[in-house]
């Protein structure tokens, strides 16, 4: 049976040749994303601003304007509904009470159940969440002081690892990664809720992963080949695992679609933040991190005194390797 | 390196065993794990977005408890120092700002009252410290502040008893494996498995439910009362059934609901509507009897939670302790406070401050959908990987399908819950482990490339290999931690599984697909490898 390559052995790819047209690129989206971040804003969920969700299945696809006009009767403020991909189910999203009684949430909740039942016979809640603007305060902040901490731990991770030219990189990439998710959130106006913060995360971890994967090469690469300019190292690196990258975001991907198409519409925007954060983080670690460690000045001279160090260890392992041992 | 010693081989077989025993209960129904004998072998929780109920965020009013305090301690120090030999005199007692003051009449009398109060505080945790600090200001006047270290142990002794009050409340309704958690210093999280009506849950806990009967005071003139002025020793409640809406009465207490054995849902005879029956204790009926043997004739008032249910008149003298709460109630509401009134008072008002509810109807769809997109995913995952690699396909898959069995055994074991987002970790971490076996079978590639023999390509592949996947999970596990430590609730779903998944997804990559390869090496001596 012949076995499925889907990247040709030795490849030879000029990445950082082409990289004044990623930068070029990259700037482009980021400006794109910083922009519609302040223009159209996020979709906070109610995990972040407080309120109530409602999310109900009626017995038959109903008329959204007859849904809203139920719900503006009862005067507790302006709802914003959202059909899913089955007809039946409607989320309604209303703003925190007015009034600061820790227990208004649940009444309203409590009001819109019993006039959709009323006007809609055999309309059930399937879910509800109400949050108090006090618990979503407390959960914004434990959301963004997670990332934040996530993100300077793997860059001081990578900082002690390796080089610091390593940390400044991956520390770029990840913010990199994470404004193309705001700015992918802004634009589809999907729900950003606290599984999203899980989502981001995992973005995170994922692009990290492959960074250390390709990292990890260049300074295999680095004290091998100690006189190869920057450039065509990196580019030997990148080219040596790219079979590897193409053929671990091709799987992951794939799992990924499936959860998309069948997992279910709660699970929606989570996998759509993660199958962008794979494709956002390959990028990210082929072009923005590996390309900054040129212009941050790595050489593999810095590897020099780590290599004299370690060359009685490389010696025996070298001899170890030809006797081949099993 | 290829070389496994036997207790290497026999260690990983046992792990993988135990593994997949462990994680068989999970995989199947409960019921069918019942019949099986092995109900009760540990399993996977289900979080309530897969199987539906409801989670609330219940948080105590600590200033209420602040509040009871300090009236409390006005009463103990008025009767304290009302009782000393000789009499201390006092006035203008007050509880403004947060502290109790009061000055004393007779100079010379200061240190003896400061005396006398003073032993009405009592010492909190092992520092010595007081829960109220006695101090005198200007001479004559003593102030007594709570202390933060009192209010702490007070607010804490309170949400022990409401921990269980709530406890008690839910187990009255019938619900099953109701989880009760206290959180943080003022927070109770109750979560209900498999609850259709969530209202009804929150209705019960909603209440503080403090009972108390108190003689309706007569004297009081009713355009008094209306401009909110009550006779002195007497107060006024809301009373949504007199004209005015308020009624003054006495504020001694003859009864509370301390005293009551029983509470149950009821029907009176007259004209069938739902009422609550309640017995009180022996004291209780003793205190009852005295009470309505002086009074008849005259109405006395049934009190909840401040507020004014009924004032009937006494008829007779009412002597084999029990009463009838009548209202307006439906069968269910009055069922809610008969189970209210069992369970006892809450110390402290409690207030939903976060609900999640999922219908049973969307859970048991989460769940099908989540399983199918699983089954799915791994399938072709296992497909793709078999096309690529071949033969260590096959172990990469088995690495991969061991790796699940494992990640169940292990969330079973810790008794850990399985939520949507972790089914999302799941899957990440499925993403993970075929990296690691990705990582491996490209490198045994290159090297292969290069001219290597097989012997060699597979364990420099290995060796190479394993230090890249030790430092991506290093920094996964960071990320894992950090998620554990500061996420709330579907973050630390997802951590969970993460974590777990990240030393799994290690073991079966690099030790248990090394050691089939290394045994297919030895066996069959390839002179190339068809990967």
């Amino acid at each position: 049976m012949r076995l499925l390559k889907l990247v040709p052995d030795n490849t030879n790819i000029g990445f950082v040749r082409l990289k004044s047209w990623a930068f070029g690129l990259t700037l482009l989206l980021s400006i794109l994303s910083v922009a519609a971040v302040a223009y159209k804003g996020l979709n906070l969920g109610v995990d972040f601003v407080g309120g109530l969700m409602i999310e109900e299945t009626f017995t038959a696809p109903p008329s959204l304007d007859k849904v809203r006009e139920v719900v503006d009767r009862l005067g507790v403020g302006e709802a914003s509904l959202q059909q899913f991909g089955d007809p039946k189910t409607v989320s309604i999203k209303l703003p925190p009470p007015t009034s600061t009684d820790a227990g208004a949430t649940n009444a309203v909740v409590a009001k819109v159940n019993a006039a959709l039942a009323a006007e809609f016979p055999g309309a059930k809640f399937s879910k509800q969440d109400s949050v108090s603007g006090k618990v979503s305060d407390e959960l914004i902040r434990n959301g963004i002081l997670a990332v934040l901490i996530a993100v300077f731990a793997i860059a001081v991770f990578s900082w002690l690892r390796y080089e610091w030219q390593f940390g400044v990189s991956t520390f770029v990439a990840i913010g990199h990664d994470l404004l193309m998710t705001l700015g992918f959130f802004a634009i589809t106006q999907l729900e950003f809720d606290l599984n999203i913060v899980a989502a981001v995360l995992t973005i995170i971890g994922y692009s990290i992963n492959d960074k250390i994967v390709i990292d990890d090469r260049i300074r295999e690469n680095m004290r091998k080949y100690r006189k190869m300019d920057m450039g065509a190292l990196i580019d030997l690196s990148v080219n040596e695992t790219l079979p590897r990258t193409v053929m671990t975001s091709l799987t992951v991907l794939l799992a990924l679609t499936s959860l998309l198409v069948f997992g279910g519409h709660v699970l929606r925007g989570f996998t759509a933040a993660m199958m962008l954060g794979i494709v956002v983080g390959t990028y990210s670690s082929i072009y923005v991190s590996s390309s900054l460690l040129v212009a941050l000045g790595l050489k593999p001279e810095n590897f020099d005194r780590k290599i004299e160090a370690k060359a009685a260890s490389g010696a025996e392992r070298m001899t170890r390797r030809d006797e081949g041992q099993v | 390196m290829l070389d496994f010693p036997r207790w290497k081989v026999w260690s990983i077989t046992l792990i993988l065993i135990v593994g997949v025993l462990l994680a068989i209960p999970s995989l199947m129904p409960e019921a069918t794990a019942k019949q099986l004998g092995i109900g009760s072998a540990p399993r996977i929780n289900l979080g309530l977005d897969l199987s539906g109920g409801s989670h609330l965020l219940l948080e105590a009013e600590t200033g209420d408890v602040a509040k009871q305090r300090l009236d409390l301690m006005e009463d103990a120090a008025r009767t304290e120092l009302r009782r000393a030999t000789p009499e201390i005199e006092i006035g203008d007692i007050s509880t403004s700002d947060g502290a109790l003051s009061f000055f004393v009449r007779n100079p010379t009398q200061v240190d003896a009252a400061v005396e006398k109060v003073r032993t009405l505080t009592s010492p909190v945790g092992v520092t010595g410290q007081r829960d109220f600090d006695v101090r005198v200001v200007d001479s004559t006047r003593v102030t007594m502040t709570p202390t933060q270290a009192g209010l702490s142990a007070a607010v804490e002794s309170a949400m022990q008893v409401a921990t269980e009050v709530v406890r008690r409340r839910i187990d009255e309704l019938g619900t099953r494996e109701p989880t009760i958690i206290r959180q943080g210093s003022d927070r109770i999280i109750v979560q209900v498995p498999g609850l259709q009506d969530p209202q009804a849950l929150k209705s019960l806990l909603g209440k503080t439910a403090k009972l108390e009967f108190k003689l309706v005071d007569l004297t009081a003139d009713p355009a008094e009362i209306a401009k909110g002025n009550s006779p002195p020793g007497s107060q006024i409640l809301p009373y949504p059934e007199s004209a005015g809406g308020v009624i003054a009465v006495k504020r001694r207490v003859i009864i509370n609901g301390d005293e009551l054995s029983d509470a149950t849902q009821g029907f009176n005879p007259e004209n069938n509507a739902p009422v609550v029956n309640i017995k009180f204790n022996s004291q209780g009926s003793r205190k009852f009897a005295r009470v309505t043997q002086e009074n008849v004739g005259k109405p006395f008032a049934m009190i909840l939670d401040g507020s004014v249910l009924s004032a009937p008149r006494i008829e007779t003298p009412i002597l084999g302790g029990s009463a009838q709460i009548t209202g307006n109630y439906t069968v269910e509401s009055a069922n809610f406070m008969a189970i209210q009134l069992r369970s006892g008072k809450l110390p402290v008002p409690l207030k939903v401050i976060e609900e999640r509810t999922v219908g049973p109807q969307l859970g048991a769809d989460s769940i099908r959908a989540g399983v199918i997109a699983s089954a799915i995913a791994t399938l072709a995952v296992i497909v793709f990987m078999l096309v690529t690699y071949g033969r260590f396909g096959v172990y990469a898959n088995l690495a991969v399908i061991v790796n699940v069995f494992i990640i169940l055994a292990v969330m079973a074991f810790l008794s850990a819950t399985l939520t949507l987002p972790g089914i999302a970790g799941f899957v990440l971490t499925i993403g993970t482990a075929v990296d690691a076996n990705v990582l491996i079978n490209e490198r045994i590639r290159e090297e292969q490339r290069r001219g290597r023999n097989p012997m060699q390509a597979v364990e420099l592949g290995y060796k190479e290999a394993s230090r890249t996947i030790f430092e991506a999970n290093t920094v996964h596990f960071i990320s894992g931690v950090v998620m554990l430590l500061l996420g709330s609730g579907p973050v630390k779903g997802f951590a969970v599984v993460l974590l777990i998944g990240i030393f799994v997804s290690y073991f079966t990559a690099v030790f248990f697909t090394r050691m089939l390869a290394a045994r297919y090496l030895r066996r069959s001596r390839p002179t190339v490898l068809h990967i």
